[in-house]
């Protein structure tokens, strides 16, 4: 860990602890006063429970031109970005995406042109709609990997931080304690159940938790089309394609629609907030992954919407390619903060 | 640009924006003239946390109730009778219609804040400070269209008879006249003025700190109090606690306090100490210690504790002086290392038993023979790592202001002044004339300025 980023928030924290007007917004301040002194461990699980709504640097007495120069969701932001880094496994792909939108462009791209040359090399397909195109078979020998590897390095980088933050054995009322935080997003609520201060200045706004809802739930659902389209080809033996009045349609056009909506609100905001107020280094990492958040459900909707036409192979390639570099990336964007943010949300649940 | 304007709301703080918002809402022109930039607008409410509130049952964060004569002897125990009893009761009774309106005007409360559990039925505490409540009040006043000018510094009232004609006002290099039909002065008090206050208080105040805001300084007050506007409170008072002598000279607010004194011994310069640190409590000692170092030479106090205490008070933004000897924490705070080392050796000699030894409570565990006792909480200091905190005067406030009548309006001589009004810092020596009750400064400027701000409008209008 970069030990002034750690050092800036331990003499931010300090401060905040000898004022804690801003006690009521969220998680942070009731763990921050709960310390004396403050331990490396103690400043990364402050920043991995810090949500940036920014409500405490607008209320804050001490931002600069005061002389103390406080801006905690900066300080917070900052060390969090870093510790997403250091705990991640392999270290130095985090070190590369995290930060860049060009690199995560990339990635995509290379992810377009895998599945473009698997459709060309392999043997013709003898399925139907999709799999007319690729082979169910091949599809999974691409995605189960692509599937199974970002779950394993997240593994690996949680445990190093559960570890880090001196968690023990994880309890059931922590687990749902921290499940039911994120669900209702409650610390983008302001405390005050007004949301949280983000695109314009003080104003507080529910804008960017519903928009932020709009993606997590969206996910949600598209993931949830997928796993019953897995039961239905396996458990059922009923291939795609599926019609409209079917769970992987059901699930998944909504999903795709809220996340098309959610992310393009998410991106939209972060254009109007104040870059100065979160970790400017990783404005073009968060924002390619929200763009390719965009993608993946956009091309996902069009693929439905366009399934029968001549568009569809190409579709299906841009689809598959931006899913795969979306999923090999997980550990190493900012998809990585739910998996973070739940963690520290259990410890929290612990103190 | 709009230049003509019904009303005049000169400052920028709690009570200016709620004569400013209350006068909008009867339909008036307002315009607010902020001397401050904005990233520091609000004055002394931008330090604020809460709100000392009457009321016969819960209401809002508060809990059980809080009647008028309770509140009342509140008061009367700390301004120790100098109180306009009938202003005072006006202010307290009108506090709990106060909460509701606040909340319609988008300020947030929360639950008491940790370490000040004594406050929660009491007093109701704005979710994230005063400058939240400033935030809220500014978006609020925007969207009633109240225009506000930044950087605008008053520097003349023009009066004609019993009026107020015109306006000079600074904004940059330029000076502008406005001619309003009527006037509310919320400018707070005079304490950031470092020369007044030095010929008020005698030139010991040069070495006080502002705990508020840097603009407080008084330009408006002495205007009006020249031109023959009707005065009260001692001039040459002001409200002063002690705090970090490491605090910035202006604008340190909460952070700057220092809880550890009735933990501690308190040493002057040269190693002696000067007061029973044990007297009481310290929310209700820290005021006076504010004089005590103002006193002793130099203007400064030590507070010396061992490692038995360093726990039990709420943390201080800064770090205490640590060393393992009794001698080199001396050297590091610069006194002279053998006295120190002398008047530790008498306390800790004049200490008995200590077994009865409660933080939170006057223990009664007392000195034996020493001058000044220490009346409790006396416990040897012995301990390493020993600990040292410099203590300075910071003041919070002055007492001298505008007096004003229960529609909050002026007088000059026998009579009121036309079409000027006076809200928050600024006239609450008519009612507070020396102490300091916790959250009642906002509640003088709540009400005030809503009074102001309507009485204004009516006049306007």
């Amino acid at each position: 860990m970069q030990t002034e980023l750690i050092q800036e928030a331990r003499r931010q924290a300090e401060i905040c602890n000898a004022c804690r007007y801003c006690e009521g917004y969220c998680s942070v301040f009731p763990a921050l006063h709960a310390n004396r002194a403050f331990s490396d461990a103690d400043i990364t699980q402050l920043a991995n429970l810090c949500h940036n709504c920014r409500g405490c640097y607008y209320a804050c007495q001490y931002t600069a031109p005061h002389e103390f120069d406080l801006n905690l969701p900066k300080a917070l932001a900052e060390v969090r970005q870093a510790s997403w880094e250091d705990y991640a496994w392999p270290q130095p792909v985090a070190r590369v995406f995290h930060k860049s939108g060009a690199a995560l462009a990339v990635a995509t791209i290379l992810g377009f042109a895998l599945i473009f040359a698997a459709i060309r090399a392999l043997p013709e397909p003898t399925g139907q709609g999709f799999y007319a195109v690729m082979s169910h078979s091949a599809m999974v020998a691409i995605f189960l990997p692509a599937f199974l590897f970002p779950l394993m390095s997240l593994a690996v980088s949680l445990r190093r931080y559960w570890r880090a933050m001196g968690g023990g054995v994880v309890t059931v009322s922590a687990i749902k304690s921290a499940f039911g935080s994120a669900a209702r997003m409650q610390n983008l609520s302001g405390g005050h159940g007004d949301g949280c201060n983000f695109e314009d200045e003080d104003r507080f706004s529910q804008a960017r938790r519903h928009a932020h809802h709009a993606v997590m739930y969206g996910f949600v659902l598209c993931f949830l089309s997928t796993s019953s389209g897995t039961v239905l080809h396996y458990v059922f033996d009923m291939p795609a394609p599926y019609g409209f009045w079917s769970l992987p349609k059901l699930f998944g056009v909504p999903g795709g629609i809220l996340m098309v909506i959610g992310a393009l609100g998410l991106a939209g905001l972060k254009l109007q907030a104040d870059p100065k107020l979160g970790d400017a280094s990783a404005w073009g990492g968060e924002m390619g992954f929200n763009l390719l958040l965009f993608f993946v459900a956009a091309t996902g909707l069009a693929l439905y919407w366009l399934g029968a036409s001549t568009a569809m192979p190409a579709l299906l390639a841009l689809h598959l390619g931006s899913v795969l570099a979306f999923f090999l990336l997980t550990p190493f964007t900012k998809m990585a903060h739910g998996f973070y943010r739940l963690a520290a949300l259990m410890r929290d649940a612990e103190r | 640009m709009n230049t003509s304007f019904d009303i005049a709301v000169i400052g920028g703080g709690n009570a200016a924006l709620c004569a400013a918002m209350t006068a909008a809402e009867a339909g008036a022109r307002v315009i607010i003239l902020e001397a401050a930039p904005k990233p520091y607008r609000g004055g002394n409410s931008r330090h604020t946390r809460n709100f000392r509130c009457m009321h016969s049952g819960p209401l809002g964060p508060l809990i059980e109730s809080y009647c008028e004569d309770e509140y009342l002897d509140d008061l009367l125990k700390v301004t120790g009778g100098k109180t306009d009893e009938a202003l005072a009761r006006m202010v307290i009774r009108s506090s709990e219609e106060c909460l509701p309106w606040m909340e319609e005007h988008g300020v947030r409360f929360q639950p008491s804040l940790s370490g000040t559990l004594s406050l929660a039925r009491t007093n109701a505490f704005f979710l994230g400070g005063g400058k939240s409540l400033v935030n809220a009040y500014y978006r609020t006043a925007a969207s009633l269209g109240v225009e506000v000018r930044y950087e605008a510094k008053v520097t003349h009232l023009e009066m004609e008879d019993d009026r107020v004609v015109g306006i000079d006002y600074t904004h940059g290099s330029e000076t502008h006249r406005i001619a309003p039909k009527a006037v509310v002065v919320a400018s707070g008090g005079f304490q950031a003025d470092i020369d007044w206050l030095a010929r008020a208080w005698g030139p010991a105040a040069r070495n006080f700190l502002i705990r508020g805001t840097p603009y407080n300084r008084g330009e408006v007050l002495s205007d009006l109090l020249d031109q023959g506007i009707e005065q009260v409170g001692d001039p040459t008072q002001c409200h002063a606690v002690a705090i970090d002598g490491r605090a910035p000279k202006f604008d340190g607010g909460i952070v700057t306090r220092l809880d550890c004194v009735p933990f501690s011994i308190v040493v002057n310069k040269d190693g002696d100490r000067f007061y029973d640190e044990g007297e009481d409590v310290w929310p209700k000692r820290y005021a006076i210690w504010g004089r005590l170092v103002a006193n002793e030479p130099d203007q400064v106090g030590f507070a010396i504790i061992d490692s038995k205490a360093i726990d039990l008070f709420m943390p201080s933004v800064f770090p205490p002086i640590k060393a393992d000897t009794l001698e080199e924490l001396a050297a590091n705070l610069e006194l002279p290392p053998e006295k120190l080392r002398a008047t530790v050796e008498a306390f800790n000699a004049a200490c008995g038993d200590t077994s009865g030894f409660m933080p939170t409570e006057l223990d009664g565990v007392a000195t034996n023979g020493l001058s000044p006792p220490k009346t409790n909480w006396a416990r040897p200091i012995s301990d390493p790592p020993f600990y040292g905190y410099s203590l300075k005067t910071g003041v919070t406030f002055t007492y001298l202001g505008l007096k004003v009548d229960e529609t909050a309006q002026c007088s000059i001589g026998n009579r009121p002044v036309a079409n000027l009004w006076a809200a928050g810092e600024t006239m609450a020596g008519s009612i507070l004339g020396q102490g300091y009750l916790a959250g009642f400064g906002m509640t003088i400027g709540t009400v005030f300025g809503r009074i102001a701000g309507r009485e204004a409008a009516a006049f306007a209008n």
